[in-house]
C-alpha cells in the first residue's frame, strides 16, 4: 500500500499538472509546471534513484521551466492571458482523457504487474556510471552530438535576419 | 519500501491521461509544450519504476538519456515557437496555416 509521503507527492504532481494546462495566465502555468517536474523528481527519490532526482531538478526545474518563462515573457503581453478553445473540443478531450486512463488503468489492474514487489537493494548509481562508460558509450556521444546539434539550431532559428548590429571600429 | 510498483504505474497513467487532455484540446503553442512535457515525465517515471522493481540499472539510464534528450527538444521547440510568433504575431495554432496550401 502507498504510504502518506508517496499520496502527498501525487496530489502535488497530478494537480499542478491539471494547473499548469488550465490556469488563465501562461506564467503561473509554467510555474505550476515547475510543480510537477518537481513532484516527478520526488518520486524518484521514493524510487531510490537520488541521481536521477538531481539530474531532473538540475535539467527539468533548473534550465528547461526557465528557458520556458523567459519565451513566455517574450510573447505579448495579451496572449499570455488569452484562452480560446471550444467548448464542444473540450468536452471531447475530458472524455478522450477519461477513456484513457480507465481503459490503461482496467488493463494495468489486470495484469500481473500488480503483485510485483521487491526486497531487493536498490541500484547503486555507480552501476549507473559505469553503464554509460561500458555498455552505452556510442550512445553518450551521439547524445552530446544531439545536444550541441539541437542547441545550436535553436540558436540559429531564432536569430533575427531584420536586425544588423553595426559594429562599432572607433 | 512500502510502495509498490502499481501505485507508480497508475500515477503514470493519470499524468498520460492529463497530457493527452492538453494536446487534444489547447491551441496555444506553449500549452501544447508543456503536455507534451507531462507526457515525456510520465515516461521517465515508468522507467524509473520498472528499474527499481527489477532491479536493473538499465531503467535510471535510459531516464537520463530520455530527459537530456528532452531538453534539446524543448530548446527547439521553443525556437520554433517564437520564429512561428515573429511571423505571425500569435501563438495560437490555428494561425499556423502557411504550410497548408
Amino acid at each position: 500500500m502507498a504510504d502518506a509521503v508517496f499520496l502527498a507527492l501525487s496530489v502535488i504532481t497530478i494537480g499542478s499538472a491539471i494547473a499548469a494546462l488550465e490556469l488563465r495566465s501562461l506564467i503561473y502555468g509554467s510555474i505550476a509546471l515547475m510543480g510537477t517536474l518537481g513532484g516527478i523528481a520526488g518520486f524518484f527519490l521514493l524510487l531510490d534513484s537520488p541521481f536521477v532526482a538531481m539530474f531532473q531538478l538540475a535539467v527539468y526545474v533548473g534550465s528547461i521551466a526557465v528557458l520556458i518563462l523567459f519565451t513566455v515573457m517574450l510573447v505579448k503581453r495579451e496572449l499570455i492571458f488569452k484562452k480560446v478553445e471550444d467548448k464542444r473540443r473540450k468536452f471531447v478531450g475530458i472524455a478522450l482523457m477519461l477513456v484513457f486512463m480507465v481503459a490503461l488503468g482496467s488493463v494495468i489492474m489486470d495484469s500481473g504487474i500488480k503483485t510485483i514487489t521487491t526486497n531487493e537493494p536498490a541500484v547503486d548509481f555507480r552501476s549507473i556510471g559505469a553503464d554509460f562508460l561500458t555498455y552505452y558509450w556510442p550512445a553518450l556521444i551521439l547524445m552530446a552530438l544531439i545536444l550541441t546539434g539541437s542547441v545550436t539550431g535553436a540558436l540559429v532559428l531564432a536569430r533575427r535576419e531584420d536586425v544588423e548590429n553595426e559594429q562599432r571600429t572607433d | 519500501m512500502s510502495n509498490e510498483l502499481i501505485d507508480f504505474v497508475l500515477v503514470s497513467v493519470a499524468l498520460l491521461g492529463i497530457g493527452i487532455y492538453g494536446l487534444s484540446v489547447k491551441r496555444n503553442a506553449i500549452r501544447m509544450l508543456f503536455a507534451v512535457e507531462i507526457i515525456i515525465n510520465a515516461a521517465n517515471l515508468n522507467l524509473v519504476a520498472f528499474g527499481r522493481f527489477l532491479p536493473h540499472s538499465g531503467g535510471q539510464t535510459l531516464a537520463l538519456f530520455s530527459i537530456a534528450i528532452a531538453a534539446a527538444e524543448v530548446a527547439v521547440g521553443l525556437s520554433l515557437i517564437i520564429v512561428a510568433y515573429r511571423m505571425y504575431q500569435n501563438i495560437d495554432i490555428a494561425d499556423f496555416r502557411s504550410l497548408k496550401g
